[in-house]
C-alpha cells in the first residue's frame, strides 16, 4: 500500500533524473489539489471552529480557541494571555477587562495583584479546540436527522424512478425503428436545453392539482424523466452490439428480457454516470423544493439549512458543520459507484 | 426438425430491391448453403428466413405453416451470428441457458440439455467462464452450443467460420459437417466461401444480384453450371471462359462462350493444338502445379498439371481442351444443351 502511494507520488516520465516537465506536472497537479479540494478542506476544519474563532480575523487555518483559566475571586473564566512586560520579559497573565489601549491583567498565581498592560503588547495563548457542538447541537436540536431522511428517501427514490424510466426512454430510442423516432429524440435534446426556472410556474401548477404540494413526491416525480439522462443512455446503447439484441430474439427472449437481462447489464457504466449525476442533482436540488415543500417537516437538507442563514444573522458555525454532513453522502455514493465507470464489456463477447 | 417454403421473397430497402423474388424449398434434415459474392443478398435471405428482417413481398412456410407475419422469436429457429453474439456478461453456461429460461424449461432439464451440448462441444471444462476468456473457436463452438440446445426446427449459420484463422476453419468445418450427420438437423448456411459451400453442402444455393442462379449438390453446380456467372463462381482456381472462335475446330453456332476448367486443359503436340498459350505464372505446389498462362488476346488461361512443371515463365505451350468437358454458353450467358458427356453421364 505504501509502495503504491510512494510510486503514486514519485511517479516520473521515466529517465534516471527530474525532467522540468516532471515538476511542471506536479506543480500543475498541486494547483489543482489546492483548488479543488482546498475549499473542502477549509470547510471541514471551518465546520470545527467557534463562532468567534470563524469571525476572527486574520483567519487561522486549523480550529482554534483561547485558552481560559479560572481565577480565585472571579466568577467567570478569564482568557490567558501571553505578555511581554516592559523590562522584557514574558508571562502569562489572564485578562480581567480592557479599557481602551489598556488592559488589566492578572496572574494566575498572584490573584490579588493586578498588572495594567498596554493592549498591544499581548497576544491570545491558544489551543486546538474542536467545536463538537456544531455537530451534536443541529442533530439533537433542529431534527437534523428528520431533514436527513427526507433527503436519502428522495434521492434514492428519485434516483431509481430515474433509472428505470430513463433507460426505458433509452431503450426504445436506441433499439427500435419507428415512425417519429428522429422527432421524439429532437424533442428529448430540446428539451435539454430548457432549465426549471424557465417551467417552475407551469410544473407547480401542475403539481398543485395532482395535490402533491408539501408530499415528497412533488420533489421525485417532476425531475424523474431527464432529458440528459435519456441522451446519455441512448448514446451508449447505440454501441452495443445489434447482435446480441438480435441473438436474444433469436433466443426467444421477450422485449421485456431484452430490457433487463442483456442491455441493462451492459449499460452499466452508463448507468452509474447517471445515477452519480441524479444522486448530486437530487441531493443538492434547492430551488424546486424549495417552491412545493413548504412545511418544515418535509424540508430536505438544503433547504433546512438556508435556515441558518436568516435576514439578521447567519449560524455560520452550523451552517457549515451541516454543509459538511451534506456533502458526506454523495461523497461516498460517487466513491462506490466510479468503479463501475469503466470501459465497457458490451463487445467481448464479439469475434 | 422442419422443411422450409420460400415463395416469391421479395426485400426492398427504400427504392434499392435486394432480394428480387427467390423461390426455393428446403427438405427436412438437408443441409442447404447459400453462397454468392459480398452484396449478392444472402445474409438479407437468411435474416428474412430468421424473422430479424420483414419481407416485403412472398411468403414463408416452416413445416407448411405461415410464418411470414411470425416474430423471430415464435419461430423456433436458432442462428449463430458472424460475431458470435455471446452475451459478453453471461458465463457459457447462462448463455447456453438462456433461451432454454426464455422457453420455460425446467432448470433440471435445462442442466441436462447444456451438459450434454458442452460435451458433444469439448466445452465442459469452460461452462463457468466468460467469453472474454475463451480463444475464437471456444466462442465459436459456444455459439454452435447456444443454438443445438435449443433443438431448433432449423439451424441458420451466417458466415459462422469467416473469423477463424485458416487452420482453425478447416477443423470447425469438419466439426460440423459431423454435427450434422449426428444431429441431422436442417441447416442453413451463408457463405462467400465455395470451399465451405461444396464440402458442407447436400445442395447449393448459388445467389447473385438478388436472385437465384442455380440450385443443385455441389457436383451438379461444378459438372453443370447453368450459365456463365455459376460456371465462374464454382471451382478454385475459376473455370477459364474463352471466346467460341479462338479455338480451333469450334463452329460458331449457338455458343459465344466456351468454357473449360483447368484441370481439363492438356499440354499436347503442336499439331493437336487447340490453343497456344504463352506462361505468366508457374505455381509450384509438389503434388500438382498451377501454370497461369495468356491466350491470344491476352485472354488469361489457367492450367492445373498432375505431379511437377519445368516450364518456366515466358515458354510457350500448346494446349488441348479435353472434348468432353468442354462447357458451352450461348450470348445471353446460359448453357447451350446438350451437356458435356461427363456431366450427363453423373445425373
Amino acid at each position: 500500500m505504501t509502495g503504491k502511494l510512494r510510486h503514486l507520488l514519485l511517479a516520473r516520465r521515466g529517465g534516471a533524473s527530474w525532467h522540468w516537465t516532471d515538476v511542471a506536472s506536479y506543480a500543475y497537479l498541486a494547483l489543482g489539489v489546492l483548488l479543488m479540494f482546498g475549499p473542502v478542506a477549509w470547510l471541514a476544519l471551518s465546520s470545527f471552529k467557534t463562532p468567534a474563532a470563524l469571525l476572527e480575523f486574520p483567519p487561522s487555518l486549523l480550529p482554534m480557541a483561547q485558552s481560559e483559566v479560572s481565577v480565585p475571586g472571579y466568577p467567570q473564566p478569564l482568557p490567558l494571555f501571553r505578555v511581554t512586560m516592559e523590562d522584557g520579559s514574558v508571562r502569562e497573565l489572564a485578562q480581567v477587562r480592557r479599557v481602551g489601549i489598556v488592559a488589566q491583567m492578572v496572574d494566575p498565581k498572584e490573584p490579588a495583584q493586578t498588572i495594567r498592560v498596554p493592549a498591544d503588547r499581548r497576544t491570545p495563548v491558544r489551543h486546538m479546540a474542536l467545536a463538537v457542538e456544531n455537530y451534536t447541537d443541529p442533530l439533537t436540536q433542529f431534527d437534523f436527522l428528520r431533514f436527513l431522511r427526507n433527503s436519502l428517501v428522495v434521492t434514492v427514490v428519485a434516483t431509481v424512478i430515474t433509472l428505470i424510466i430513463n433507460s426505458m426512454a433509452a431503450y426504445a430510442l436506441s433499439v427500435y425503428e419507428f415512425r417519429g423516432k428522429s422527432v421524439a429524440m429532437l424533442g428529448v435534446i430540446g428539451t435539454l436545453m430548457i432549465p426549471i426556472t424557465i417551467v417552475l410556474a407551469p410544473v407547480y401548477l401542475v403539481v398543485t392539482k395532482l395535490g402533491f404540494v408539501d408530499s415528497l413526491w412533488a420533489v421525485i416525480l417532476p425531475g424523474a424523466a431527464t432529458p440528459t439522462g435519456v441522451f446519455l443512455l441512448r448514446q451508449y446503447m447505440l454501441t452495443i452490439p445489434r447482435d446480441l439484441i438480435e441473438a436474444a430474439r433469436m433466443d426467444k427472449a421477450s422485449e421485456w428480457r431484452i430490457y433487463a437481462r442483456i442491455v441493462m447489464p451492459l449499460s452499466m457504466p452508463a448507468l452509474a454516470v447517471l445515477a452519480i449525476f441524479s444522486v448530486m442533482w437530487r441531493w443538492n436540488e434547492f430551488l424546486w423544493p424549495l417552491a412545493v415543500l413548504t412545511k418544515t417537516e418535509v424540508h430536505t437538507l438544503p433547504i433546512a439549512l438556508n435556515a441558518f442563514q436568516g435576514e439578521l444573522q447567519t449560524q455560520w458555525h452550523y451552517l457549515l458543520a451541516m454543509t459538511v454532513v451534506t456533502l458526506l453522502p454523495v461523497a461516498l455514493v460517487f466513491a462506490f459507484l466510479q468503479r463501475f465507470i469503466t470501459s465497457g464489456i458490451a463487445n467481448t463477447g464479439m469475434k | 426438425m422442419a422443411g422450409l417454403e420460400l415463395r416469391g421473397i421479395r426485400k426492398d430497402y427504400g427504392s434499392t430491391a435486394v432480394l428480387k423474388g427467390i423461390d426455393l424449398s428446403i427438405a427436412d434434415g438437408e443441409f442447404v448453403v447459400f453462397v454468392g459474392p459480398s452484396g449478392c443478398g444472402k445474409s438479407t435471405l437468411l435474416r428474412v428466413i430468421a424473422g430479424l428482417e420483414t419481407v416485403t413481398a412472398g411468403d414463408i412456410r416452416i413445416d407448411g405453416a405461415e410464418v411470414t407475419r411470425t416474430a423471430a422469436s415464435d419461430r423456433g429457429l436458432a442462428m449463430v451470428f458472424q460475431s458470435y453474439a455471446l452475451y459478453p456478461h453471461m458465463t457459457v453456461h447462462q448463455n447456453m441457458s438462456f433461451a432454454l429460461e426464455n422457453m420455460g424449461i425446467a432448470k433440471a432439464e435445462i442442466a441436462a440439455r447444456v451438459d450434454r451440448a458442452a460435451r458433444m462441444l469439448r466445452l465442459t471444462d469452460y461452462l463457468q467462464r466468460r467469453p472474454a476468456a475463451l480463444s475464437g473457436g471456444q466462442r465459436q463452438r459456444v455459439a454452435i452450443g447456444r443454438a443445438i440446445v435449443r433443438d431448433p426446427k432449423i439451424f441458420l449459420f451466417d458466415e459462422p467460420l469467416s473469423n477463424l484463422d485458416a487452420e482453425l476453419r478447416v477443423a470447425t468445418r469438419k466439426e460440423l459437417a459431423a454435427l450434422h450427420a449426428e444431429i441431422g438437423g436442417t441447416m442453413i448456411y451463408v457463405t462467400h466461401d465455395q470451399v465451405e459451400a461444396m464440402t458442407l453442402a447436400d445442395r447449393i444455393v448459388v445467389l447473385n444480384g438478388g436472385r437465384i442462379e442455380q440450385i443443385g449438390t455441389p457436383l451438379e453446380l461444378y459438372n453443370r453450371p447453368a450459365n456463365l456467372f455459376v460456371a465462374g463462381f464454382i471451382g478454385s482456381p475459376r473455370m477459364n471462359l474463352l471466346p467460341t472462335e479462338l479455338v480451333r475446330g469450334e463452329a460458331a453456332g449457338p455458343a459465344a462462350t466456351l468454357g473449360i476448367r483447368p484441370e481439363h486443359v492438356e499440354p499436347c503436340q503442336e499439331a493437336e493444338a487447340d490453343l497456344t498459350v504463352r506462361i505468366d505464372l508457374v505455381e509450384q505446389l509438389g503434388g500438382e502445379t498451377f501454370l497461369y498462362a495468356a491466350a491470344p488476346n491476352d485472354i488469361p488461361l489457367t492450367i492445373r498439371c498432375d505431379g511437377q512443371s519445368r516450364l518456366v515463365r515466358g515458354d510457350l505451350l500448346p494446349v488441348r481442351f479435353s472434348r468432353d468437358h468442354l462447357h458451352r454458353f450461348d450470348a445471353a450467358g446460359l448453357a447451350c444443351r446438350p451437356e458435356p458427356l461427363l456431366a450427363r453421364s453423373h445425373s
